[in-house]
């Protein structure tokens, strides 16, 4: 199947984007810097929109990542 | 507690308990709540005789449906209780969602006028069935037995066989088709060892019904972690009589014996509410929810219909809504086929219509579960991420879900016949007919879904058919029968002269022609009726 994402190098500013994140996260707790990730992934997705695109992205992350052993539950909130 | 109303079912000897052998009905239903008694109105509206078998001796228990859909209300006008159900009945189509203490947005689920029906009406469900109950009186072919408890069943290919037991002891019924409408907890379904599967949503929720003197308008007012919850969430909805219905999210851990207690409950309901308005209980209960299905609804002579086909959470109002829509569905199939009108594999289609609006019932309610109920600390994460951004961002609105509200199931089915032609407008191909306001010659005011009939339909722009009519098919000329004076029939139906547009008896659209003669419309109609099905 044809790759929509893009995945070459597409970043002018590699290094400025870890920076902007580490600014972004200053001074915030554990759970406001995951609250942030969270809006700023929601913000980027509508952003790109297209369907196909996000999936292949939520794919992407996902792999190799293992989940925990089978029965497992995540921590619950 | 208050005392609550009681709708008594009174028992009545049959002739068939005392009958030689088991009589043989062509349909029998079991279970005589709403889905039950909506199958018999339609059943009795065409004249189809049947037979309803209900374990119960009165009704009335519970807090149980409550927000009755637009199509819903369509099907019931169709069934002769629209209008009551109306009358009792506490309009709405406005909604906010809260969080914390603010209001995140409103929605209005009606945007436009023009329709007979409104976008939703809250009733108790008791209201309903007794309405059906009364309307199932005036319909001869109807015969209706309470206390008559389904306690066995024996399926062969053509036909079931029950066991009744009564006060009067057990008789047993033979039933060409037997409908099963009894319920989550189908007594046929576990008889049949028939597995429902699904999952359950590991919380709990707390359900009030109060009656209380109150000016909150009649909106669905739902809230995300508000003040009186914190955590957790809640839902206000008004009811007819003075009653109002809370739901409150208590969380997995919460224990159901302690929670439903009145002294546990008021403080919980006096922190949402204020204590200035003074209330009093008329029911309260703990509940999970699920989301299961039966994988087929048709067991040779069995069919399966609304709850105890499948089971949803109640976020979105898809229990009834859609029970009735299966019952819709059904009603004129078994006429068609017991009528020698269609064949028997006609019925096969019901299951896979009503499968297809069960599983996109189940999907959306999961889905309104899971944001509502979030499992895991990330899924509550990028769920609170949403509702921080709305305030700030238009977007993120439309990934809050607090319940996506039941809408008409729209049909890819073989039934209908393709679109050779572009159509615009918002009727849809396989969906129910959008409704519109007409002039009669007279011109007295006709809403276009009174016009249709029990049998199917044909809606023709224009003076005169230029064709034969096909037998059997109703007539209906825009422009000579009925005039579009509002127009609104041009712009839903996407309508221009010789426009023409096949309507089935549960008035969904399966078939539309921009020009028409005798066979294009005899085909559709015998492809509705299926026809073309491989046998």
């Amino acid at each position: 199947m044809n790759r929509q994402i893009v995945t070459s190098p597409n970043l002018e500013d590699p290094d400025g984007l870890y920076a902007a994140f580490v600014v972004a996260h200053q001074g915030l707790s554990d759970a406001q810097s995951e609250l942030l990730n969270a809006r700023l992934v929601l913000i980027l997705a509508n952003h790109i929109g297209d369907p196909d695109v996000l999936r292949e992205a939520l794919a992407l992350a996902r792999a190799g990542l293992a989940p925990t052993a089978a029965g497992e539950p995540s921590p619950r909130p | 507690m208050a005392e609550k109303e009681r709708f008594p079912r009174p028992y009545q000897r049959s002739p068939d308990q005392d009958a030689s052998r088991p009589v043989r009905h062509r349909v029998v239903i079991i279970g005589g709540g709403p889905v039950g008694l909506a199958l018999a109105t339609d059943l009795g509206v065409r004249g189809v005789p049947c037979v309803v078998a209900d374990g119960k001796s009165e009704f009335g228990e519970g807090s149980r449906g409550l927000c009755y859909a637009k199509r819903t209300l369509e099907i019931l006008d169709r069934l002769g209780v629209g209008e009551r159900a109306l009358a009792k009945g506490v309009t709405w189509q406005l909604g906010k969602v809260f969080h914390h203490e603010k209001l995140l947005y409103e929605f209005n689920l009606l945007p436009e006028s023009g329709h007979k029906m409104p976008a939703f009406i809250n009733l108790q469900q008791y209201y309903l069935e007794q309405f059906l109950y009364e309307r199932c009186h005036e319909l001869p072919d109807v015969d209706l037995r309470f206390q008559n408890k389904c306690t066995g069943i024996e399926a062969f290919p053509n036909y079931a066989r029950i066991r009744l037991e009564t006060p009067d002891g057990p008789y047993e019924l033979e039933a060409e088709h037997l409908i099963a409408c009894d319920g989550s907890r189908s007594a046929v379904r576990q008889l049949m060892g028939l597995s429902f599967e699904g999952r359950v949503f590991e919380d709990r929720f707390l359900i009030a019904d109060i009656k209380m003197l109150a000016d909150y308008p009649a909106e669905r007012w739902f809230w995300f972690d508000p003040p009186f919850n914190p955590g957790q969430s809640a839902l206000l909805h008004k009811q007819p009589d003075d009653i109002w219905r809370i739901d409150l999210q208590l969380g997995w851990d919460a224990d159901p014996a302690e929670e439903r207690k009145p002294e546990r409950v008021r403080p919980r309901l006096e922190a949402m509410l204020g204590k200035e308005r003074p209330f009093e209980f008329e029911w309260i209960s703990i509940y999970s929810f699920h989301c299961r299905r039966l994988e087929r609804f048709i067991h040779g002579p069995v069919i399966f219909a609304g709850d105890s086909a499948h089971l949803v959470s109640p976020f979105g109002a898809r229990g009834f809504n859609s029970g009735v829509q299966d019952t819709d569905n059904l009603a004129w199939k078994l006429e068609a086929v017991l009528a020698g009108q269609a064949p028997k594999t006609l019925l096969q289609t019901y299951g896979l219509e009503r499968e297809a609006a069960a599983d996109e019932n189940i999907l959306n309610s999961t889905r309104a579960t899971d944001f509502i109920t979030p499992k895991s600390r990330t899924s509550r994460t990028i769920r609170d991420a949403a509702l921080s951004l709305t305030a700030e961002v238009p977007f993120a609105r439309t990934l809050i879900n607090s319940g996506r509200l039941s809408t008409p199931s729209v049909y890819d089915t073989p039934l209908s016949t393709p679109d050779t032609e572009a159509f615009g407008g918002t009727a849809r191909l396989g969906g129910p007919l959008p409704d519109a306001p007409l002039a009669r010659p007279d011109g007295s005011p006709a809403w276009l879904l009174n016009l249709l009939g029990p049998r199917f339909t044909l809606l023709y722009c224009g003076d005169e058919l230029p064709c034969e009519l096909p037998g059997s098919m109703q007539l209906v000329r825009i422009g000579r029968d009925v005039m579009d004076e509002a127009g609104l029939f041009q712009q839903r139906y996407d309508a221009k002269p010789g426009s023409a547009y096949l309507v089935r008896p549960d008035q969904h659209l399966c078939a539309r022609f921009r020009r028409v003669d005798t066979p294009v419309l005899r085909a559709a109609m015998e492809r509705a009726l299926g026809w073309e099905l491989p046998r």
